[in-house]
């Protein structure tokens, strides 16, 4: 812990933007971090979601008792925004079952389910040594086939951010990890900082950017020294050393801190001629392109007082966090909370069933005493503590009593939905009151409301286009009629032509009336007939009375 | 197995509301210890009574509204509301004064406007004001400090004055304020107030025996003592120095130019600052977070209107003081300047 104190003092930041808010929450992160990547003896079996990403899941390519290659396709990806899934290792699908999955719902979801067989075998790879003789629509086509999403945080698919042919400003390589605990971007810059920087060469030539920000913790002075050798003297590649505030990896956060601008709300980096992607990311890139590998597998921080050996593991997709537990030597306490994430923005497992998927980067398994549950809700006392600490400048203490009051207007005009759900807020409120757990219910409501208005304005929709089209052959109904009738005059016309042309008149005028006196005439025997019929009907409740 | 399922963050920090209030007091200890030195035994007194009378009210508003008793008891508030009161009145104050003001503070002032985080005023503030307004002649008795007083009082004579409003001796506070030589010790602020009325200038006023090298004898150290005790919980990160600096600002600064222009009747910023409740109110009354802005620069707007306040109240207005008086018609003002000095939201700069 002192040692990263040391050289906190060290390597000095080198950003010139500062962003609002922010806390210091203790990093823990030393025991994971100094350690190399560990590889585990593979589980008993593997669950892959078939949906691990934004966006819908692919078609099924396998079916149960299947025999499958390490790095064969499970999944096609259906439409542009999914994802194909490949087996992490060879063996044997077990079952294509609903499974509990990495959620914080914990919903069961259809995953696939691989029994390895032990001996890790590869399939079909397509290496590709040199990339710039590839053209930049096959490499996106090569990343997309990999299953690629962001390792970073909501699993966006890379090839499709990349695919976005907005002019860039600068390329953002997102290597800050700044919540407590989680070491595993620190763990694979360490390591792996080679294979990051040529991933960020790759990710530079799709983008046609000539201007890299490398940006990292100046908690990290390892993954900042292999980072820096790395790159050498690629004058293209800055590295940018940023103070250690949580949350300064937060995607708008970076920016600011980086450039001093803010991604105007409601628009994406990419409109100010931003990208950013996870150093992982990069990592995955680099192994898919130059080495034909799909995602396979990802870096994991197993912490937590609960777990003995503590340290980032490789951990291959769809790995039970069980199995990661157990060979992480954890001993559950009394109220034992599993966190995946950190402990700011991670979720709570349901069951340690659950498999690991990309997004995974930390399993946090805390004692009591180490993170101690919070007491107590106690009322607001306005200190402000939460709006001093909010990144995104917003009033938490507002944001809550609204929340609380279901006013979604007022909570609407306070931009809500600009609040990151960083925790930040929640984190130093003395009255330990969940003010991310208000923010989210009451976004969840609002969704709500906006999903049942649109279901409503489309229901309105299909009526008004039902009434239109019923209208419509109303009208192509009569006009045809009146074709009809046309038609007929004309041929009655045509043969009144042949016979006189005053006896023309009559038949017609007298049919006219003829018809209108069997009317008149029908018309008087229906009344005849009622009159007759509420007689009796008076006689007989006459008689009944009686 | 079965987990726990929690919401994140899963994490906090140290500081809880309780705790917090908890060195709210103990900050207040260097203030208090300072002023019953100068001011004798009875503001120990006062504080027993006041938080006695707090805790119980606290506890019957409670259970009449049917809360979780303990969890809002721990919350250390009423304690503090109970303190901040007990010393503000004069030590020397009939029983009955510093229970009423507290039960006002507490049932009124607090709970009737839904209890803890409603309220709009402080709580301990317009106690003191219904007090002022209601019994003026109690609640200005103030003896003079020791150090130039001729009586001290044990702490006999002081719990039997507080309990019967004589000495065992016979002795009204009246009295014993007014001396051997019959000549009411006015506080240094009453005293600058009346003197100049009186026609006399601020050096002659100065010459009396309230005061001394800085501003008032007594009066200057006790509110050295709370201005240290405001520091620590600046350097605690109790309250942010927002509010404080804007009170004392607030009041320093057209004091001083007052002052320049008028040196024979306006009391300069020293004076100001360090007589009657300024340290105090400007470190543990105003910065009540419950009843005070939000945003940092509405505690700076928020403490400056405060302190332009009081120098307006001290120097044309009709009490010599006007903290409390300051404090309540800025609380008055926090929903409008909450409103204005909402901070941009992220992303949302170029917009208006
Ligand atoms: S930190 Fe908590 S108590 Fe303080 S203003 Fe915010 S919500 Fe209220
Ligand atoms: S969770 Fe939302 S409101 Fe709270 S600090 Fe983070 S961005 Fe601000």
């Amino acid at each position: 812990m002192s040692h990263s104190d040391n050289n906190t003092i060290y390597v000095s930041s080198n950003v010139s933007g500062h962003f609002p808010g922010g806390i210091h929450p203790p990093e823990r992160k030393a025991p994971a971090c100094n350690n190399s990547i560990r590889s585990l003896p593979l589980p008993d079996e593997l669950i892959l979601p078939v949906r691990q990403h934004i966006g819908p899941s692919g078609n099924l390519l396998v079916e149960p008792g299947q025999r499958v290659d390490k790095g064969q396709q499970l999944t096609e990806a259906s439409l542009s925004l999914g994802l194909p899934l490949h087996a992490p290792t060879s063996g044997i699908i077990h079952a294509i079952e609903e499974r509990p999955t990495a959620h914080a719902s914990g919903l069961p979801e259809l995953a696939i389910v691989i029994k390895p067989d032990g001996e890790d075998r590869w399939g079909n790879k397509h290496t590709i040594p040199d990339y710039r003789e590839v053209e930049v629509s096959r490499l996106l086509e090569l990343i997309q086939q990999a299953g690629i999403a962001g390792l970073g945080g909501a699993g966006f698919p890379t090839a499709q951010k990349l695919a976005q042919q907005k002019p860039l400003r600068h390329l953002i390589i997102n290597g800050v990890e700044c919540e407590p605990y989680i070491a595993a971007d620190d763990g694979l810059m360490q390591a792996y900082a080679d294979d990051i920087v040529a991933g960020v060469k790759i990710l530079q030539y799709i983008t046609h950017c000539d201007s890299v920000l490398f940006a990292i913790e100046n908690n990290k002075p390892k993954a900042i020294d292999a980072i820096l050798a790395a790159i050498g003297d690629d004058s293209q590649i800055a590295l940018k050393v940023v103070p250690t505030k949580y949350p300064s990896g937060g995607e708008k956060q970076l920016i600011e801190l980086l450039t001093g601008e803010q991604v105007p709300s409601g628009k994406l980096p990419m409109d100010i001629g931003f990208l950013m992607q996870n150093v992982g990311t990069a990592y995955a890139v680099k192994r898919a392109i130059i080495h034909g590998e799909p995602l396979l597998e990802r870096v994991v921080t197993m912490t937590g007082d609960a777990i003995a050996k503590k340290r980032n593991v490789w951990a291959l997709l769809g790995t039970p966090i069980e199995h990661l537990l157990k060979e992480s030597g954890f001993t559950a306490q009394t109220k034992q909370r599993v966190i995946m994430g950190g402990p700011m923005m991670g979720f709570t497992l349901p069951s340690i069933e659950v498999p690991v998927i990309k997004t995974t980067n930390c399993v946090l398994a805390p004692t009591e005493e180490e993170l101690p549950a919070p007491g107590p809700e106690l009322a607001c006392i306005r200190c402000g503590a939460c709006a001093d600490a909010c990144p995104a400048t917003l009033q938490p203490q507002q944001l809550q009593l609204l929340a609380k009051a279901k006013d979604y207007d007022a909570l609407d005009e306070q931009n809500l939905f600009d609040c990151i759900e960083c925790g930040a807020c929640a984190y130093v409120c003395p009255s330990e009151i969940p003010l991310v757990h208000y923010y989210r219910k009451a976004k969840a409501e609002i969704r709500n409301i906006a999903r049942e208005k649109a279901k409503a304005e489309h229901a309105r929709q299909r009526f008004e286009a039902r009434q239109e089209r019923l209208e419509r052959e109303k009208q192509e109904r009569l006009e045809r009629h009146r074709k009809a009738a046309e038609a007929r005059k004309k041929t009655q016309a045509e043969k009144a032509e042949t016979p006189s042309s005053d006896s023309k008149e009559k038949p017609e005028s007298g049919g006219k009336s003829a018809a209108v006196a069997a009317a008149i005439a029908r018309a008087k025997a229906k009344k005849a007939a009622q009159a007759q019929k509420a007689d009796e009907e008076n006689s007989s409740a006459k008689g009944n009375e009686s | 197995m079965s987990f726990k399922i929690a919401s994140s963050p899963h994490g906090h920090s140290q500081h809880s509301t309780s705790s917090m209030m908890r060195w709210v007091c103990y900050a207040l200890v260097p203030g208090v210890l300072i002023q019953s030195y100068f001011f004798g035994f009875g503001v120990w007194f006062q504080i027993v009574l006041a938080v006695i009378t707090a805790l119980l009210a606290e506890s019957a508003c409670i259970i009449a509204r049917d809360r979780p008793a303990m969890s809002a008891l721990r919350d250390n508030t009423a304690l503090v509301t109970a303190i901040l009161l007990a010393i503000s009145i004069p030590p020397l104050a009939p029983w009955w004064i510093i229970v009423i003001g507290t039960l006002f503070a507490i049932v009124v002032v607090k709970h009737v406007y839904g209890g803890m985080g409603q309220n709009l005023f402080n709580p301990a503030m317009a106690g003191y004001v219904l007090l002022l307004v209601s019994f003026p002649v109690q609640m200005t008795n103030w003896l003079p400090p020791s150090t130039i007083g001729e009586h001290s009082l044990t702490l006999w004579q002081t719990l039997h004055t507080i309990l019967f409003e004589y000495t065992p001796a016979g002795y009204s506070v009246e009295q014993l304020r007014a001396g051997i030589d019959g000549v009411t010790m006015a506080t240094p602020l009453d005293a600058i107030k009346t003197g100049l009325t009186q026609g006399f200038t601020l050096t002659e006023i100065y010459d009396k025996p309230q005061f001394s090298f800085l501003a008032g004898a007594g009066w200057q150290w006790v509110n050295l003592g709370f201005l240290i005790g405001g520091l620590l919980l600046i350097q605690q990160r109790i309250i942010s120095w927002h509010i404080p600096v804007g009170v004392i600002a607030g009041l320093c600064v057209p004091a001083f130019f007052a002052y320049l222009f008028a040196p024979d009747l306006m009391a300069g910023p020293i004076v100001h600052a360090l007589s009657g409740a300024t340290m105090l109110g400007a470190f543990f009354i105003a910065t009540d977070p419950v009843s005070a802005a939000t945003s940092n620069r509405g505690r700076v707007v928020f403490g400056l209107l405060i302190g332009l306040l009081v120098f307006i109240i001290r120097s044309w207005g009709g009490y010599p003081d006007g903290v409390a008086f300051a404090v309540l018609l800025a609380n008055m003002c926090v929903p409008i300047i909450d409103r204005y000095t909402r901070p941009t939201v992220y992303g949302h700069g170029e917009r208006k």
